[in-house]
Order: structure tokens, then C-alpha cells, then sequence
């Protein structure tokens, strides 16, 4: 039966190709965004762990999460840096990690900081950054960079960066009288720390005191050691991650830095405000999810009716069949068989596709947003959606099986069309 | 079921209308075919051949009368059990398009063999391997086995695809072989030699035949012939019937 239900699809092997590929086109499609989705939110969460708080300029929780975080989008105003200062004398204040943003260098984010940001920055399961080679930044001009941004720029140690003001590519003025160079390489961590150039505070600051109100003042620029002797102490920077001694007193310090009286301040815990992030991206999800889902049943649908429009011509091949012994169950059976046939086809092609698009696509992704999109066995939420498509595969089979069995008993062994 | 009866068919009283027709389409008193025996079915088209046949091999049931065929009586039967009845005893070939496009030759004969386990077993009886007993058919009908066997059957011929649907109707000996005008695809050369290795192999598989044809040149050759228009008591009626069409 089995052996038969091939041969027959094999002879006509052009509709049952192309409802294959209508399937495996849905399955591809469903599985991977089912997956950006998830490794999405995975490299979100992942991205921040250990942090209590995170204190920017009064904004949207969400925006200050991603800028600060994930380096999308920009601050829209700074923290002073008494305010830093305040915050970090608190006693329930265990850490506190400065982060200064606004420069670029070729069109990886530069991220002023402190030693404390190697020391107690965590990322994944309270992993700490570590380094692949060279040193933490002991210089004004040195820069720490991330494991991406080496790789990509071919980046070793010592070598002379010139980092631009602004956040862009193209058409930044670029801070040339005071080259840093890289002293340390981090090993990756599927993070934007990756794609970052760290570099110290008082950098930050040396490489604008040539620059005034956003412009650059006419001249040679000062020289780098001049600029060491310099009180760099910055006045602001762009927001703060803070670790507590204790959890407890996260509510509590959350609403005092919210109603500090200084300055505007802004404090979230990174958690509610992923979820937060969710709730917003929670509606494009369901939405692609549903699209995914129509796609799914167009391709069933095609499958019904490729099957359904092969009957009618092959009439006589199944009063060929019942002359030769056939039953009409027989006759069920044999359709079943092919749609199943079709559907595992269309399954497997489906995952092949899956995987070439997740191949592809990753590269794209961990360039374009710092997503790490990894190629994966599927998991069970993957083989629970491959189960239902066979199931419904299956199922949408019986429907021209069953027109098939009423044929075969109607037409009997007759030869006529 | 008995097997002990001397007749391979044997009809009585029956009566046949179609559903939603009150007008009998064959009304046969009596008919009945001796094992081994070779009877050809004549009569016109429209006479009623194919329905008879039909009820013969219980795709259709009549309305009145009994049909026995290898001892089965038909009307005793639900319809799987008919179904299996028929590809136990029965091998069927029709005008044309007797053959599955897409399976090999080899594998269209065997088909039969698939369904019905006494088929099987009868056909391994001959020879021990399916395989074996295929080559002999396709030898028996003048087709050579190795040259054939695999070959598509749209690469056949209409005489080859008519020979190796005997062959396929032969498989396992079934106790009745009922050809459905075979040979009038066929062109009047080959008929006649069609006919001969059918008969050969009947023989051989010490089946009976009911063969059915409008071509009365054939007639010859067989133990009796018969025409439906004696047998059938409501032809009358049917012919007026085929006339108004």
C-alpha cells in the first residue's frame, strides 16, 4: 500500500512538489519566527542580570532601558555627575556603574566608564566580562573592546582608533588629535558589550576639550599629554547601573531616586521593564504569529485541493485499483497515505529551509541588533507546532480521502469517465 | 459456503432494476456456467452485458433471485466480504485502461496479490517465488519477462497492456476470469492470437470464462456461446427503452 502510495505521487511529481513546498514554506516560516522571537527575548534577558537599578534623565522606563542596556536609541538628557555621586554614598548602594554614550567609532557605540563596569557589569547567568587578551584601561587613551567589534575591524592590541562624535556612520566629525589605543580584547558574550568600545570617563572627556557648545574650536587642538594634565572629571554622564546590598531595599531606593529633588531622575529594575518591552512587542509578535499561522493553513489548504483536483482525473486509476482487489478502504487509505507523504515531505523540507533561513538571517541579526540567534536542535515548543502540522496534514488528507471512498463505491469497478 | 457444486455460476429467477426504475433491465430465469467451461456472452450494446456481469462479480445486487458464484451465494454477503470474494475468485479485464500507469509491469501484475491472500498463495503454489510466476505469465503471453518487467506500461502497446491484464487476471488461478470486451481495442489481426493465449492460460489455471464481446468472429472458438437477448426475458422492454435514448 505504502509502496503504492509513493509510486503514485511520484507520478505526478510535479503538483506534489508543489505542495511540499507550499508546506515547507509555512513550516520554515512559523518555526523561524517562533525562534527570532524567543532568542530574541533571550538575548534581551540575557543581556542584564544582577543589575537592581538602572538611573538615567527622567524618560520612559522602556527607553532608558533600551538605550542604556542595549545601546538602541539615544538619551535624551544626562545625569549630573553630584547626582552620581550622591546616589553612590547611600549606604543600601553596592556598586555603581557609570555609563557615558554618544560617540562612535566606525559605527560600533563608544562607552565611557569606569573599572567598576569590568568588575561588576554581569550578563547570562551572573557571568562576569572577561578578558581574551591585553589589560583594563589604565590610560586616558585607552579602550577596552568588545570581542564583535575586534573581529569585525580586525582590531589588536595597540592599535591607534580615532572615535567620532555622534552615534552615526557617516558624516561625524571625528575627535583626530586624540587617537586612543586598544589595550584590552573581551571575549564574546552574545551581548551588546560585543559590539561596544569601552573607554574611561575621563576619555569621554579628553577627547571633547577641544569642543565647546557641540561645535569644534578652531585650531591645532591640544596635544594628548596636555590633555592629561587636565582635571578630567566628567560634570555628567548617561545613566547608571546600580547593585544594592540588599534586594529588599530595591522599592525603596527605586522611589527616592524617582522623587529626587535635585534633579529629574528616572530608576528601573531591568526586569519589569522587559516585561514592560514585552507588553509592547507582545502585539507585533501575535501578529506575525497569526500571519504564520494563516500561511500554514494556506499550505493545508493546498494540499486538500491539489489532492481533491488529482481525484477526478484519476477515477479510473481507482476503479483500476478495485478491479484489481482494492477495497474502498483500500482506496481511503492509499490518499491518506499520500497526504501524509506530502505532509512529512513538506515538514522536513520546511525544517531544511528553516535552518538555511536561521543561518543566514543570524548574521544579520547579531550585526544589525546584537540578537544572538543560534542554530538549535528544535526544541519542544518547535516539535509541538511540527506535531500539529502533521496532525492537521493528516487530517486535511481524510477530507479528499473520503471523497475518493465515495467515489470508489459510486463508480464501482467501472471503467467509464 | 460449499464448493462442491459442479457450476462455477448459477443464476435463478434473478431480477435486476436500477435504483429509482421500477422497469427490470434483466430478468433471467436461469443460467448457469460449468467450471473450466469457456461461454461467450454476446449481444448488443445496451443489452444489459456489463450490468451482468456486475451482479456476477457482486458490484451490483439484484433486486430478486439468487446468484451463486464458485458456491458463494452472493446475496449472503456484506459488502467487504464482497469485495474480498471477488479478488479471491474473480480475475477481471476490461476494454482498456486496465493497468495502473504508474506502477511497473511486474508490479500490476501482482496487484491482485496484495489484496488477496488465497490469490498469494495459489500463485506461490505454481511456482516459489511471486516473481517466477509473473515470468511464466508474461512467457505464456508471448511477452518476453525481461524485457518487459519493468518497463512503465505506457511504454506498452494496447495488445501488450491487454496481455499482461490477463496475465494480471490470472495471477493466483482464480476459480472465474470474466473479460469485458478485451479485444475491441484491438485491431482484428491480433485478436485472434489475443484469444488463443487467453484460452492457453484459462486452460492452464483451469479457470472458467466469461467473455463478453459484440464481435461474433470470435465466437468460434468457445464451448458455448450464449446471447443475452434469449436469456434476458426483459430485454423487450429495455430495447424499447435504448431506442427512446
Amino acid at each position: 500500500m505504502i509502496s503504492i502510495a509513493w509510486k503514485s505521487i511520484c507520478n505526478r511529481w510535479p503538483t506534489a512538489l508543489l505542495a511540499v513546498l507550499a508546506i515547507s514554506m509555512s513550516v520554515a516560516l512559523i518555526l523561524t519566527v517562533e525562534k527570532v522571537r524567543r532568542d530574541a527575548r533571550n538575548s534581551f534577558t540575557q543581556t542584564v542580570s544582577g543589575t537592581d537599578l538602572i538611573v538615567g534623565a527622567r524618560s520612559g522606563a522602556v527607553q532608558l532601558l533600551l538605550y542604556s542596556v542595549f545601546r538602541i536609541g539615544n538619551a535624551t538628557n544626562n545625569v549630573s555627575w553630584e547626582s552620581i555621586e550622591e546616589i553612590r554614598e547611600r549606604p543600601a548602594v553596592d556598586w555603581l556603574i557609570p555609563i557615558s554614550l554618544g560617540d562612535s567609532h566606525a559605527g560600533f557605540r563608544v562607552l565611557g566608564t569606569t573599572d567598576d563596569y569590568f568588575t561588576y557589569y554581569r550578563y547570562g547567568k551572573k557571568q562576569a566580562l572577561e578578558l581574551a587578551e591585553g589589560a583594563i584601561f589604565s590610560d586616558v587613551f585607552d579602550a577596552v573592546i568588545g570581542s564583535q567589534v575586534a573581529k569585525e575591524l580586525g582590531y589588536v592590541i595597540g592599535q591607534k582608533i580615532v572615535v567620532a562624535h555622534g552615534t552615526g556612520n557617516a558624516g561625524v566629525v571625528e575627535h583626530d588629535k586624540q587617537p586612543f589605543s586598544v589595550s584590552g580584547i573581551l571575549r564574546p558574550t552574545g551581548t551588546p558589550v560585543d559590539r561596544a568600545i569601552h573607554v574611561s570617563l575621563a576619555g569621554i572627556e579628553a577627547m571633547h576639550v577641544d569642543w565647546q557648545n557641540g561645535a569644534s574650536v578652531k585650531g591645532a587642538g591640544t596635544d594628548a599629554d596636555t590633555i592629561r594634565k587636565m582635571d578630567l572629571q566628567p560634570k555628567a554622564v548617561t545613566a547608571a547601573l546600580v547593585g544594592l546590598t540588599s534586594r529588599a531595599a530595591v522599592f525603596r531606593e527605586q522611589r527616592s531616586i524617582n522623587t529626587y529633588r535635585e534633579e529629574p531622575l528616572l530608576a528601573i529594575m531591568p526586569g519589569v521593564a522587559l516585561q514592560e518591552l514585552w507588553g509592547l512587542v507582545t502585539v507585533a509578535e501575535k501578529a506575525l504569529l497569526i500571519v504564520s499561522i494563516c500561511v500554514v493553513v494556506a499550505g493545508l489548504v493546498n494540499l486538500i485541493s491539489v489532492l481533491l483536483a488529482g481525484l477526478n482525473e484519476r477515477r479510473r486509476e481507482m476503479a483500476v485499483l478495485r478491479s484489481a482487489g482494492a477495497r474502498p478502504i483500500h482506496v481511503f487509505l492509499l490518499l491518506c497515505i499520500e497526504s501524509t507523504f506530502l505532509t512529512a515531505g513538506g515538514i522536513l523540507a520546511g525544517l531544511v529551509l528553516h535552518y538555511a533561513l536561521v543561518a543566514v538571517g543570524s548574521v544579520y541579526m547579531q550585526n544589525r541588533f546584537g540578537i544572538a540567534i543560534e542554530l538549535a536542535l528544535p526544541d519542544s515548543t518547535d516539535l509541538k507546532i511540527l506535531m500539529a502540522i502533521a496532525i492537521a496534514g493528516v487530517l486535511a488528507g481524510t477530507l479528499p480521502a473520503l471523497q475518493a471512498y465515495r467515489n470508489s463505491l459510486s463508480d464501482g469497478l467501472s471503467q467509464r469517465l | 459456503m460449499t464448493e462442491t457444486t459442479d457450476n462455477i455460476v448459477q443464476l435463478d429467477q434473478l431480477s435486476f432494476a436500477w435504483p429509482g426504475s421500477n422497469a427490470a433491465v434483466l430478468s433471467i430465469p436461469e443460467f448457469t456456467m460449468k467450471r473450466s467451461e469457456r461461454v461467450f456472452l454476446k449481444g448488443p450494446s445496451g443489452s444489459g452485458k456489463t450490468t451482468l456481469l456486475s451482479i456476477i462479480s457482486a458490484v451490483l445486487a439484484p433486486q430478486a433471485g439468487t446468484v451463486v458464484v464458485d458456491g458463494v451465494s452472493l446475496g449472503t454477503l456484506r459488502s467487504g466480504q464482497k469485495d474480498q470474494f471477488r479478488v479471491d475468485r474473480i480475475g477481471l479485464v476490461f476494454q482498456q485502461f486496465n493497468l495502473l500507469p504508474f506502477l511497473s509491469v511486474r508490479d500490476n501484475i501482482t496487484l491482485p496479490c496484495r489484496f488477496s491472500k488465497r490469490r498469494r498463495n495459489a500463485a506461490l503454489k505454481s511456482e516459489l517465488k511471486l516473481n517466477d510466476e509473473v515470468d511464466r505469465l508474461l512467457s505464456a503471453m508471448h511477452l518476453n519477462p525481461a524485457e518487459v518487467q519493468n518497463k512503465r506500461v505506457t511504454e506498452l502497446s494496447v495488445g501488450q497492456q491487454q496481455r499482461v491484464a490477463v496475465a494480471r487476471a490470472l495471477i493466483g488461478r482464480p476459480a472465474l476470469v470474466i473479460a469485458d470486451e478485451p479485444t475491441s481495442a484491438l485491431d482484428s489481426d491480433t485478436r485472434q492470437a489475443f484469444i488463443d493465449l487467453l484460452f492457453a492460460e484459462v486452460d492452464a489455471a483451469g479457470s472458467a470464462l466469461l467473455f463478453v464481446s459484440h464481435d461474433a468472429t470470435l465466437a468460434s472458438a468457445f464451448d458455448r456461446r450464449v446471447d443475452l437477448r434469449d436469456l434476458n426475458k426483459a430485454s423487450a422492454s429495455l430495447e424499447l427503452q435504448a431506442d427512446s435514448l
